[in-house]
């Protein structure tokens, strides 16, 4: 612990501090040349982009979740009206939608963790290992990484096949087992748990990748320093390692909560397309309440309330962001 | 001064005696945990092309083999025939170009203004830019649908272009920006105590530095705008589909025929994992890098 307290604050400083000046005398010498409007000038098309795609649906969406827009509304037979906070009323109201929301949570925390954790584990045993195993399975990671999303789900859904899947196959040649046929996705937990090792597949090599990149930066002395003082392994991973990774786990958790919370080809395309009560998450169930139901109002207001739950972590992720923004 | 000696001396030679012995003992067992971990991670990646390459009536076997049966290019024909290959991965290619080449030139402007100019507002700028990549696909779907339906583009390229913009044009400003924030100032400025304006010295000192991270940045929104399912699925009708939605509707009459899908999986995810292994080096050198520094 306090090697490490005494070394970030040591190690940050210098780059944080030299900028500034920098970042302050650039200003002078463009407004000479080029005007205050300049770097407006230059913003103008993204903006108006942005402001088209991106912010007139995000205001939609929020009068949509105080409106009644259904069927009707969207052929333009009738004009949508206002209706306050009934669409959140009637959300909230129900008991599905917990039942969603808490399925969710769970979810993303499940994936989080066994991606964190699998990732460190993964990153540290690269740190172990010969040159020419650390470059096999690197190759490996940044191909699974680079697998589009719907790909990677259709093939665990041939993995996880009843009948022909290759793991059930596997599984019946234990000893007692037979699994030749069993589905997977007969019941919600044990699909998810699937569709969860899924999710966690795809993400682990990313955290890999960048907890690796991350953990060349540990100084050597500092764990030299650490062993010598007395600690083991997991002193020096826990004082020493960690607080310096800090930012970058910060990162990539905030970073796997949105995605996680945030679900959906792997959850549709698992589920054919049409998945199960017991299999809906958030994003699903606002989609198949606007889509399906054609209950845009209610749709949205699920979609909202996403949003909002999710702030929190983004507001975490902001700041880690905007730290190293000030950096540069 | 029998103490000093006595702690400095063991723990010196502890510490060198021990190093090496632990370092080369376990190096066995790492490895062997590195092969685990390989095999298991690459499984699935292994499966895909072992299914899609081998006959298939051996993909249904009760008791399939783990390692390769035979080699057939059957299940691609037959992939090809099932569906319509070409016109949803032509759609794909041309929404996925679109998208890049406008978010590139739309993205390095902005980018330019928030790395190398200092005004009033930038920081909510760069806030803004940051906040809208956290904005879930999902919340934005209903709206944009119909945002889309008002202005006639349901079912159009064009509709699905601007729309594939909201995540591909915060991506491109942020990633661009890292790369721009890395060329020293100093180049650009001793090309203009030489004389060069400075659109002059952008042109000739900052965008040839600047070329790789170019490249790199549209490989990957390339490959971030070919995968998108959800706006593709929702804001598509099925005849108009593109190559995500393709392969996620991959059924037959005759209910899901494993092979040629896996021959169809194949077929999306080669190209895409080449681009990927060619760029990605260079994403995450950028990424970590200011990562690091926080």
């Amino acid at each position: 612990m306090s090697a490490a307290d005494t070394t970030t604050p040591a190690k940050v400083p210098p780059p944080r501090q030299a900028p500034p000046p920098a970042a302050w005398d650039r200003p002078r010498r463009p407004r000479g040349s080029g005007g205050a409007a300049t770097p407006w000038l230059l913003l103008a098309p993204c903006l108006l982009v942005l402001a088209l795609v991106m912010a007139y649906p995000l205001v939609r969406l929020v009068t949509l979740s105080f409106q009644k827009f259904g069927q009707p509304q969207l052929w333009g037979f009738q004009g949508a009206t206002w209706v306050g906070f009934a669409n959140f009323r009637a959300v909230l109201g129900d008991g599905e939608f917990w039942a969603v929301v808490l399925r969710t949570l769970v979810f993303a925390a499940g994936a989080v963790l066994l991606t964190m954790v699998l990732g460190m584990a993964v990153a540290l045993l690269l740190q172990r290992v010969s040159p020419w195993m650390k470059t096999l399975v690197n190759i490996v990671l940044v191909a699974s990484w680079g697998m589009p999303v719907i790909v990677a789900t259709t093939v665990f859904k041939w993995l996880f096949d009843s009948d022909y899947g290759i793991l059930n196959a596997l599984l019946s040649k234990l000893p007692g087992v037979h699994m030749i046929g069993h589905n997977w996705f007969a019941s919600g937990p044990q699909g998810l748990a699937v569709i969860m090792l899924l999710v966690v597949w795809g993400a682990v090599p990313f955290v890999v990748i960048t907890l690796g990149a991350g953990l060349t930066q540990v100084p050597k002395e500092l764990e030299e320093a650490a062993r010598l003082d007395g600690a083991g392994a997991w002193g020096v991973f826990r004082y020493v390692t960690l607080p310096i990774l800090k930012p970058i786990i910060v990162m990539l958790t905030t970073l796997s909560v949105i995605w996680d919370m945030g679900v959906f080809p792997q959850v549709f395309v698992m589920r054919g397309g049409h998945p199960e009560a017991e299999f809906q998450v958030l994003n699903t169930y606002s989609y198949d309440r606007a889509f399906q139901v054609n209950d845009y109002a209610q749709g949205s207001a699920i979609a909202l309330l996403t949003v909002v739950l999710l702030l929190g972590v983004v507001a975490v992720y902001m700041r880690q962001m905007l730290k190293i923004g000030d950096v540069e | 001064m029998s103490s000093t000696s006595s702690v400095g001396g063991p723990s010196g030679v502890g510490g060198t005696a021990v190093a090496p012995g632990r370092r080369r003992t376990p190096k066995l067992g790492w490895n062997l945990l590195g092969l685990v971990v390989f095999l298991v991670l690459g499984f699935p990646l292994y499966w895909m092309l072992d299914t899609a390459f081998k006959p298939a009536k051996d993909a249904i076997d009760p008791d399939p083999s783990l390692l390769p049966t035979g080699l057939t290019l059957a299940n691609f024909k037959r992939a090809l025939d099932i569906a319509d290959f070409w016109g949803p991965v032509g759609r794909s290619l041309v929404v996925s170009l679109s998208v890049v080449v406008i978010g590139m030139v739309v993205g390095m402007l902005a980018a330019l203004a928030i790395s190398r100019f200092a005004f009033r507002g930038r920081k909510i700028v760069i806030v803004g830019i940051l906040a809208v990549q956290m904005v879930p696909l999902v919340a934005m779907i209903i709206p944009v649908f119909l945002l889309l339906n008002d202005l006639g583009q349901y079912d159009k390229l064009t509709g699905l272009i601007v729309t594939y913009l909201t995540f591909i044009l915060p991506f491109t400003v942020w990633t661009l920006r890292g790369f721009i924030v890395n060329i020293p100032r100093e180049l650009e400025e001793a090309a203009m105590v030489d004389g060069c304006s400075r659109t002059g010295a952008f042109l000739r000192v900052v965008l040839p530095l600047l070329a790789p991270g170019m490249v790199a940045t549209s490989v990957y929104g390339f490959i971030q705008a070919w995968n998108e399912y959800l706006y593709a699925l929702m804001l598509m009708s099925q005849e108009h589909q593109t190559a995500t939605v393709w392969l996620g509707n991959f059924t037959t009459k005759h209910g899901t025929e494993y092979a040629p899908m896996m021959a169809g999986a194949t077929m999306m995810a080669v190209p895409i994992v080449v681009l990927f292994l060619l760029v990605q080096r260079k994403m995450a050198a950028g990424l970590t890098a200011g990562a690091v520094k926080g």
